[in-house]
């Protein structure tokens, strides 16, 4: 499974991207892998505000919906709209063509916070056993 | 602690996700849940069904002993052939629906849910009027193979004439030297089959049903595909769809309820019930907005609620968001519109004529 060493990553299994004074956002792969085929997901508005570790939308698998968390506190500045229409893109590719939101950060230093790869790593396989 | 088939090893070294379901340990997905779909509607699937039950009705009252316990009418089932019907208990509440295999009516195997093997059991048993009842589930496996080129395979296996074997039709027979019953039944509505075989010989049934069909792009399925194939078909499912307080009538299930057959359990309170009028009725839906129904979702009319959806999903084949909800008799005809509560978001639904899938001539 692939956990990219330039992103950081939430226990949430979210994952963030600094870009500027921006994060983008999304699920990780292992996140992907356990809902199976996703076939539906709802995101937020651009102008909306996300609070870290509150609920900013759902993924939704042929079986089950679960909440998405955001890693970081902002507003969203840019919303992945072609996923409503394509929402298996987050399977086929969830750290690039599957970003869900940009985040124009209130607090740069709420990444600090979160996991980098070897630490998201670790915690999954805490997890699993 | 969760039971096991005969074939978990097997679905564990393939690689399948295991979750537990009704007290089962069983495989979800191998692939994928819309790949395996895919695989049974467009040519051929392989699932593992052995958590279902099997109870026996044996002697010379065995069919009379289930006629009184059946909603459907047994004595319009030849040796050979089977049918789908309710238990029911006194109050007209649904046991458990079930599919009764009669091999004469000396002998009749009922095919149960996984998760009421000991309550039909422990029902049968109570009313059985003198008839051998015995609960034979851990003797059996059940493998359901399912889709337009099930036949095709199986014939390659067999040397029973299966074009002989009409749907809802079964034989006994050898399938890969595995000493089986072999039906015409299913729950994907796709032709197919569903073999009954001695537990121990399960793995190697299994794997001549796979290696046999790779070239016909078999996929072992799950019990993912299996559920979102039979919501397609607006097939119940017993603890969504249906439990013990909700009555076949409710249910939909009107015509696997025989009530000019004579005496059976739970007959007074359906006519009753019949004449009385409804107060709900299962329906198919489908979302006409954005969103998935879910099971346990509420059924919305001018904001308030007056019904629960009880299966849900997108519908793999279709592209739609489908699903079974009760409602008022009032909004329970074909077009019929009402709201789904989605996260507090009431999303817009329409009544629909089931089955929502129709299989390809």
């Amino acid at each position: 499974m692939n956990f990219p060493d330039d992103l950081k990553y939430t226990k949430d299994h979210e994952w963030c991207r600094l870009k500027g004074q921006r994060a983008v956002v999304g699920i990780t792969d292992h996140a992907q892998d356990q809902l199976g085929d996703i076939v539906y997901v709802e995101l937020p508005e651009v102008g909306d505000l996300v609070k870290k570790g509150e609920a900013f939308g759902v993924v939704e698998s042929t079986k089950a919906v679960s909440e998405l968390f955001s890693p970081v506190t902002g507003k969203v500045v840019e919303v992945n709209d072609p996923l409503s229409d394509a929402p298996e893109t987050i399977n086929e590719d969830p750290y690039e063509e599957g970003w869900m939101i940009q985040v124009e950060l209130a607090d740069p230093g709420e990444l600090q916070a979160l996991l980098d790869a070897g630490g998201y790593r670790k915690f999954l396989e805490e997890e699993v056993e | 602690m969760p039971q096991r088939t005969p074939l978990y090893d097997v679905h564990v070294r393939a690689g399948a996700r295991m979750v537990e379901f009704a007290g089962w340990e069983m495989p979800v997905q191998y692939e994928g849940i819309l790949a395996e779909h895919a695989a049974v509607r467009e040519r051929v699937g392989l699932f593992d069904v052995s958590h279902m039950g099997e109870v026996v009705f044996r002697g010379g009252r065995a069919l009379e002993a289930l006629q009184r316990l059946f909603t459907n009418d047994l004595a319009r089932c030849a040796d050979g052939q089977a049918q789908y019907g309710c238990l029911c208990r006194e109050g007209g509440g649904i046991v458990d629906d079930v599919v009764v295999y009669r091999r004469s009516g000396e002998d009749l195997l009922v095919c149960v849910n996984a998760g009421n093997r000991q309550k039909d059991y422990d029902w049968l048993q109570g009313h059985a009027s003198g008839a051998q009842v015995a609960n034979e589930s851990d003797l059996f496996a059940q493998l359901a193979l399912q889709g337009p080129r099930a036949a095709e395979l199986l014939q390659k296996l067999t040397s029973l004439r299966l074009p002989s074997i009409g749907t809802y039709r079964f034989t006994q027979g050898e399938v890969a030297g595995v000493e089986s019953l072999v039906a015409r039944t299913g729950y994907t509505g796709e032709d197919g089959f569903e073999l009954f075989a001695a537990s121990e010989r399960a793995p190697g049934l299994w794997a001549a049903l796979l290696e046999e069909g790779r070239a016909l792009g078999i996929a072992p399925c799950g019990l993912g595909a299996r559920d979102s194939l039979r919501l397609e078909m607006a097939y119940r499912l017993y603890g969504s769809d249906m439990d013990d307080e909700s009555t076949p009538l409710e249910a939909g299930l009107a015509w696997v309820v025989k009530l000019d057959k004579g005496e059976f359990v739970g007959r007074e309170a359906l006519v009753r019930q019949k004449s009385a009028g409804l107060s709900r009725k299962l329906v198919g839906f489908v979302l006409t907005e954005p969103g998935i129904p879910r099971h346990g979702y509420a059924v919305l009319q001018d904001g308030k609620p007056v019904g629960t959806v009880t299966s849900g999903t997108k519908s793999p084949s279709l592209g739609t968001s489908i699903g079974l909800a009760y409602v008022p008799p009032a909004l329970a005809a074909e077009g019929s519109t009402f709201a789904v509560d989605i996260r507090g978001r009431a999303v817009a639904a329409k009544v629909v004529k089931t089955p929502f899938y129709a299989r390809k001539k």
